[in-house]
């Protein structure tokens, strides 16, 4: 037997997989062809909300793909074990997502055909400039850190490899979410909060992303998780939600005790229509309340609780997005304070935004591009947790 | 020029966005001023257009145009009316 | 040397120097004549000064000629370019009312230049902040970080531009004080435009100009002015 890793995909499944995966990019590139072809017209966005859809998509992807890298820290640099048989699986989930995450955000620009020109002309007070470095300095770094975990002589770098990948997925996440903190103008950003809260939320994401991933390993291979790993695992993620609960509240809190951002806080969570639905229902209920339950009410917990937990943070989460990046755009600007204003320019009006159909192709391309790069890695590659197999399925 | 045409181009550009030096020498719309077809006033459009003739041939794509006018200054004119403002 | 060579090599110096002397005029005027040769420099700073007492309500010639000059469609979707505005403002408290028109307000801090990636938005020496669109890769970051809403993305494929201003699809533009203009010694199209004469052009840095007089015996204010962005735009009467 050539491959020594004891989880094998059944063939079949694998080739619909990748079938099901390809299929979802090549939706994805037609909606890419398309923007590319007739201009942002073809979408939803416009002067009032420039960034739509794809941003969301792309915003979570990238996000997701620092904090799933948790679990390799929690690994390598804290030497927690059970977590340590897991970070390849991390490390290759967080490329593909970056890889996913960037193809759309890349793909969504106005003249994608430029790319040279933002690898080549830099302009050091934009964070879009760093994180066009930050985020391609982060494939590399993942890329030595997995050579480290699965290459035998390298192994004792592990731990400084690891060290710069926790670094620089803090840097990075830190420079994500400052797109939004220096923002002056506009009254949902210009934040310091933001830059922690998106630190917090990826290691929620990325925990969630991970256990749907891990747990589809383990169910398509007749395996069974270890319990202790499993309670491990699902109540940190819990830790996380709160964590993240507890940022956007703060925030929430913050905005509503300032006079001049009281409009704007009635918009999001009260009057906005489809934003304060987003917030309440589906970060709220979806994304916090039901996963936190599913995970620590006694007698829930199982396998099936916190993959249904993991999808629920999941969706919360592009709710949150879809609040703060699009609400904070439909909300108009405080040009003249004081004062009721028209024009012709959406001067006081809040934007409308109806995303279009090839909007969620094209992030769907990404969340596909992210999904076969990680079905054909850990086929080819040893990335499946090495760890004592379970032969009979627990009973649930 | 025609080697070196687009050297010219990318460097030249970058004197007259950012610094406004406009030397009439150096300024692409007085390329086309005196280099656009006198059939139709155009740098593009016909298989012996000034730009397109080569471009076409090569098949190398034309970025410029997307933005700047092909036509020539001296005949065109300006949209007298446009779009009446609804109110 | 004979007499008749240093004879021939003098007349040839005289009338040499007599050619260059007839030339030497009409080259520099030539030069002159056909388009700047020297960068802009910081000595300069164009701004404008607005008096929205003067700006009448319903009228809006400064956004017509703005189209016109610079090739703008003139449509109002929200998909369309649009440089200038008309803002019509309604105090909260008082029911006093005033209009203005609203345009990239050449901020001397510009947040746009701030946030560009590729360092395509950026503020010329004499303070015009432009987007050098052979840079744009069309990211929005400077739609977002603008204050006053004054950039526009041009969602579909152009055709028609004016000469004089290249705009093309999947960049971001907005109002360049009309730089193709001021660098030809005019005014921007809006304030030459208006009807009131309630635009005023000129040299913010030169104490002799018309608006420079006019900032000092008239209250104005920039928009914003709690950004700290120091606008090359201010208005009267707000």
């Amino acid at each position: 037997m050539l491959n020594q890793s004891p989880f094998q995909f059944k063939n079949r499944l694998f080739y619909a997989l990748i079938a099901a995966g390809g299929l979802v990019v090549l939706m994805g590139m037609y909606a890419m062809h398309m923007m590319e072809q007739h201009g942002h017209i073809v979408t939803g966005m416009n002067n009032q909300i420039v960034w739509g859809i794809p941003h969301v998509f792309a915003i979570f992807l990238i996000v997701a793909a620092s904090g799933v890298l948790n679990v390799s820290s929690i690994g390598s640099v804290f030497n927690k074990p059970a977590y340590k048989a897991r970070a390849p699986l991390a490390g290759l989930l967080s490329i593909a997502m970056l890889a996913g995450g960037l193809a759309v955000l890349m793909l969504d620009l106005g003249r994608p055909d430029r790319i040279i020109v933002a690898a080549t002309n830099y302009n050091l007070t934009s964070v879009f400039a760093w994180n066009v470095l930050l985020y391609s300095g982060m494939f590399a770094a993942v890329a030595v850190y997995l050579w480290t975990m699965m290459e035998k002589r390298m192994k004792p770098w592990s731990k400084p490899a690891g060290l710069v990948v926790f670094a620089w997925r803090f840097i990075l996440t830190t420079g994500t979410g400052l797109i939004f903190a220096f923002l002056v103008a506009r009254q949902a950003y210009g934040s310091a909060l933001l830059p922690p809260m998106f630190i917090i939320i990826s290691f929620a994401w990325g925990l969630a992303v991970f256990h749907i991933v891990q747990s589809a390993i383990y169910e398509w291979n007749n395996k069974t998780l270890d319990e202790y790993v499993q309670k491990r695992m699902r109540n940190l993620m819990g830790v996380f939600v709160i964590a993240a609960l507890y940022f956007v509240v703060a925030y929430h809190m913050t905005n509503l005790y300032f006079a001049r951002q009281a409009e704007f806080e009635h918009f999001i969570l009260s009057s906005g229509g489809i934003y304060p639905i987003l917030f309440w229902v589906g970060y709220g209920v979806l994304g916090n309340l039901l996963p936190l339950l599913l995970i620590y009410l006694p007698g829930l917990g199982s396998t099936r609780h916190v993959i249904l937990a993991s999808v629920l943070i999941i969706l919360g989460g592009f709710a949150l997005l879809y609040v703060l990046v699009i609400g904070g755009q439909a909300f108009p600007l405080s040009i003249f304070p004081g004062f009721e204003v028209n024009s012709s320019f959406g001067d006081g009006e809040i934007g409308l935004y109806q995303p279009s159909i090839l909007e969620f192709l094209l992030g769907l391309g990404g969340v596909g591009i992210a999904f076969l790069i990680t079905a054909v890695g850990i086929r080819v590659l040893d990335f499946v947790p090495h760890e004592i197999q379970k032969m009979q399925r627990n009973s649930e | 020029m025609r080697t070196n045409h687009m050297h010219l181009l990318y460097d030249q550009r970058d004197e007259t966005v950012h610094k406004g030096v406009r030397d009439d020498k150096l300024s692409l719309k007085n390329c086309i001023e005196c280099h656009a077809s006198t059939k139709d006033n155009n740098v593009l459009g016909r298989a012996d257009s000034f730009c397109e003739g080569c471009h076409r041939y090569e098949a190398v794509k034309i970025d410029c145009f997307e933005c700047h006018s092909s036509k020539r200054a001296s005949s065109f004119k300006r949209a007298s009316s446009p779009l009446q403002k609804e109110h | 040397m004979s007499e008749t060579n240093v004879q021939r090599r003098q007349f040839l110096k005289s009338s040499v120097g007599a050619a260059a002397v007839m030339i030497a005029p009409g080259m520099l005027l030539f030069d002159m004549a056909n388009g700047k040769t020297e960068a802009v420099s910081s000595k300069v700073r164009w701004g404008m000064l607005i008096d929205t007492a003067n700006c009448a309500d319903g009228c809006d010639d400064c956004v017509t000629a703005c189209n016109k000059e610079n090739g703008l469609s003139g449509g109002l979707s929200p998909t369309d370019s649009q440089w200038i505005r008309k803002v019509e403002l309604k105090d909260k408290h008082s029911g006093r009312e005033l209009s203005l028109p609203m345009m990239c307000q050449h901020c001397e801090n510009p947040p746009c230049v701030d946030v560009c990636p590729t360092g395509s938005s950026f503020k010329r020496a004499d303070g015009i902040v432009l987007v050098d669109k052979h840079l744009c890769i069309g990211c929005r970051y400077c739609m977002m970080a603008c204050p006053y809403k004054a950039r526009s993305f041009v969602h579909e494929p152009l055709h028609d531009q004016v000469p004089d201003v290249p705009r093309g699809k999947g960049t971001v533009e907005s109002c360049t004080m009309c730089v193709h203009r001021v660098d030809n010694g005019q005014q921007p199209a809006c304030a030459e435009a208006c009807p009131n004469k309630s635009i005023l052009f000129g040299n913010l840095n030169d104490p002799d100009s018309d608006i420079s007089r006019k900032i000092r015996s008239v209250a104005s204010t920039e928009i914003r002015a709690d950004l700290g962005l120091n606008t090359g735009i201010r208005y009267q009467g707000l």
